[in-house]
């Protein structure tokens, strides 16, 4: 272990301390926040987020199960929250080229996926009301700052930097410069979302990943349509697999009919995919013109495109997330359930617990909130992420056929209480096969109505990004892109960013639109020799979902 | 001196507007909002004057719901002293806006009034127009460089052929263009002491302004999608084209 230091130590900073702050107002992070201020008021607790406001980096499905919120406010209903889509009917497909057949009898041979009792929201909307209920409670939250770096003092994090504002391309001081600010902290809660920038730091600094297998990463990439009235079937659930992937990429649609009028599309492919042809974006644009889809959109105008990566590893991935001044929470820890394709109840029972750990530790002023492993361990959601265990690395193992037999099971026979334990051998970084050994895939042209090409797509995420600032996508050597990416791998960042920020140029030269980064971190995850790292922009960069996403 | 900087609440200038489905205006709901671009510009003016010693008190007005205050907060953030919401949940046209801000003015009194140019949701370019003719005032529009100087504003103006310069009395309404300053960031800092800054709120009804519309919306539409350009072979197909089928010349 290398001896923990920040590298933002040389700058002036202004300074402002509290009890616990908080990177990331997703659904750990609010509701980590909220569970704070319920047992103690008195505590300060501020949040930030890197996005202009809640929610406007927020993409998820999103079917919630309304577990945690109960617990975390009983009286949900009465407060308004925005679960109005009650799941009415679902389908599970299996998908070939021309047909789709159901899965039959899918509660019984699939328990964990089903929905009755869930419901389909908007979880920017959700994050948007958390948001209010922190407020109220007296949570700080201030959006279009990002956690920049950890403030690292005696091998303890102390809290964070947020980052600097009004720095130019070159890395100059503009005339409106701002240093970023160190805001103390006795514990700072880490919920960042996959990949978080922080969360890796904390990892690799306090080496918490010691034991744990790869953390194995999806892309999702999500659509948001507008569909004539008389065609919506509000609570209406559809998930498919099968084509178009090949049978050793793990992956799927999925199609929920929820709000006014609106249809929640969305693919999420498996990031220790082998095909370095293989595209992402374009594996979710033409499943769209699978009959089993199609029909839903016919009509419809697409308003809204998004993409993030979720941890998909489960409780084998999870890295120790304890670390001396703070915790790891939410998916940046990696508490998503895949075979349940859900991580909303999985990431607010974390913070719940991440907030009670905290708690304990700030009134025994220890550097290190012990209880949170043996509070996540004795709770439902260890249960639960144990019993999912084996489902998601099966289908690495043994591909699409062998995984769904083995699914079924272990989900059937063993009830999750298998005795042995699948692993994750590799990181999504080690998987791709040199390009020329590899099948080339035809992607239909987009036709503008129905599929659309990239530029067209990242439109409608509501990009701001002011361009003279330091590319935020930092490629360590170029040279090693050129031997690595584009000989051996024929440039796979320019298939699998979801936003088109990889271009390779007519001179051999990768080209970074930093600017259209939807901060998915995929190239941060995917880069076969981890040469590209993923940091946070000047705050209030990035999308700006509205909150139908 | 005092300035009053008058401030909208508009959906943000990064997102793109989406007409709603029935065609009735553009989509608000669950959607961004913040400051008008040009008001924060004429708000960072009244922050430089009062930073050079010219203006002593910036204070910020917006009309609208009880939502509006969030601009206010930004406002006081990025540096105005005090604000004040002029509450309803009426949709007000530019004739309405400026009899509440000459309303506010006479009870204010402030030695400059600087706004925005235009709102960038309505593009009207009216309010700053209509509030100086309501109280008898010069103003000076479109300003791209504001001097104070012996009691009087000059005013560069951005016209057609250049910059004019106008020289006009105190108290004066001046409206904002881009390119008069860009604005600061808000810090953390300033954010944090902007919750406790005082925000005064007063019912529009109060004013004795009728806020009844006079516009009447017909339709609202996106603009036409721009089709696929094609390559041509010839100078004599180009201009061929631009003659029969674009029919430019």
């Amino acid at each position: 272990m290398t001896q923990p230091q920040s590298d933002n130590t040389a700058i002036e900073r202004e300074e402002m301390a509290f009890d616990v702050v908080i990177v990331g107002g997703g659904p750990a992070g609010l509701t980590a926040a909220i569970r704070l201020k319920q047992e103690n008021p008195d505590l300060s607790v501020c949040l930030l987020e890197k996005g202009s406001e809640v929610g406007a980096h927020i993409v998820s499905g999103a079917v919630l199960e309304p577990t945690t919120l109960a617990e975390l406010f009983p009286d949900w209903k009465e407060r308004g929250a925005p679960l109005d889509t009650p799941v009415s009917s679902e389908k599970l497909l299996f998908l070939t080229r021309k047909a789709a057949l159901p899965v039959p009898a899918l509660h019984l041979l699939m328990p964990q996926m089903d929905n009755r009792g869930n419901y389909v929201i908007s979880l920017g909307a959700f994050c948007r009301w958390l948001g209010e209920q922190a407020e109220a409670l007296g949570v700080e939250i201030y959006p279009g700052f990002a956690g920049a770096d950890l403030f690292i003092e005696n091998g303890r994090v102390c809290g964070i930097i947020t980052g600097d504002m009004g720095v130019n391309r070159k890395g100059e001081e503009k005339p409106d410069y701002m240093p970023g600010m160190i805001l103390r902290a006795s514990q700072t809660i880490l919920a960042e979302g996959a990949r978080g920038s922080l969360s890796k730091k904390a990892m690799n600094t306090f080496d918490l990943r010691k034991g744990a297998d790869p953390q194995t990463f999806g892309l999702g990439i999500k659509e948001v349509w507008e569909i004539p009235a008389e065609k919506h079937r509000p609570g209406f659930v559809q998930h498919s697999f099968g084509w178009p992937l090949d049978t050793h990429t793990y992956g799927g649609a999925f199609l929920y009919h929820f709000g006014k009028n609106l249809v929640s599309y969305g693919f999420i492919t498996a990031l220790d995919y082998r095909n370095p042809w293989l595209s992402p974006f374009e594996e979710m644009q033409r499943t769209k013109q699978h009959p089993a889809f199609r029909e839903h959109f016919e009509g419809g105008r697409r308003i809204i495109y998004g993409a993030r990566a979720i941890s998909e590893g489960g409780v084998q991935s999870l890295p120790h997330p304890v670390f001396p001044g703070g915790v790891l929470t939410g998916d940046c820890a990696g508490f998503l359930n895949m075979p349940k394709i859900k991580g909303i109840h999985t990431s607010m029972k974390s913070g719940i617990i991440a907030a009670e750990a905290v708690m304990d530790a700030i009134q025994n002023e220890q550097a290190e909130a012990s209880s949170y492993m043996d509070r996540l361990k004795s709770s439902w959601l260890w249960k639960e992420l144990h019993a999912a265990r084996n489902i998601r690395p099966a289908f690495s193992h043994w591909g699409m056929l062998g995984g769904a037999l083995y699914s079924g099971i272990d989900s059937m026979i063993f009830r999750g209480q298998a005795p042995w334990t699948l692993r994750h051998r590799h990181a999504d970084n080690e998987t791709m096969i040199p390009a020329e050994k590899a099948p080339k895939i035809s992607y239909p042209k987009a036709d503008g109505t129905l599929t659309f090409n990239r530029a067209e797509s990242v439109f409608l995420s509501n990009l701001s990004h002011d361009e003279d600032q330091p590319v935020h996508l930092k490629v360590q050597d170029m040279a090693t892109w050129k031997e690595v990416n584009l000989t051996r791998f024929a440039a796979p960042e320019s298939r699998y960013c979801p936003a088109g920020v990889y271009e390779t140029s007519e001179t051999d030269e990768l080209v970074i639109n930093a600017q259209n980064c939807v901060h998915c971190k995929s190239c941060d995850i995917k880069d076969p020799d981890q040469n590209i790292t993923w940091c946070t922009p000047e705050g209030s960069s990035g999308p700006n979902y509205p909150s139908g996403m | 001196m005092k300035v009053l900087v008058p401030v909208k609440r508009v959906v943000d200038y990064n997102i793109k507007p989406r007409v709603a489905a029935d065609g009735s205006g553009v989509e608000t709901q669950g959607v961004k909002m913040s400051m008008n671009p040009f008001d924060e510009i004429a708000l960072e003016e009244a922050l430089r004057l009062r930073e050079k010693g010219q203006a002593d008190e910036v204070v910020a007005v917006t009309i609208g719901a009880q939502v509006a205050q969030d601009v206010l907060r930004t406002a006081m953030a990025m540096g105005a002293d005090r604000a004040i919401l002029i509450q309803t949940d009426a949709e007000v046209e530019p004739r309405a806006v400026s009899s509440l801000l000459k309303a506010v003015v006479e009870k204010e009194q402030p030695g400059l009034v600087s706004m925005g140019k235009q709102a960038i949701d309505d593009d009207m370019n009216a309010t700053g127009q209509m509030l100086a003719a309501r109280l008898g005032w010069p103003q000076g529009t479109f300003a791209s460089k504001v001097e104070i100087a012996d009691g009087r504003v000059e005013v560069a103006r951005e016209v057609d052929g250049g910059t004019e310069t106008v020289s006009l009395s105190l108290p004066a309404v001046i409206t904002a263009d881009l390119r008069l300053n860009e604005p600061r960031y808000a810090s953390l800092p300033n954010i944090m002491k902007a919750r406790k800054k005082p925000l005064e709120t007063i019912e529009a009804g109060s004013l004795g302004v009728d806020l009844t519309p006079h516009l009447k919306i017909v339709s609202v539409a996106e603009p036409p999608e721009r089709k696929a350009g094609v390559i041509v072979e010839t100078v004599e197909e180009l201009v061929e084209k631009l003659k029969t089928e674009a029919k430019v010349i």
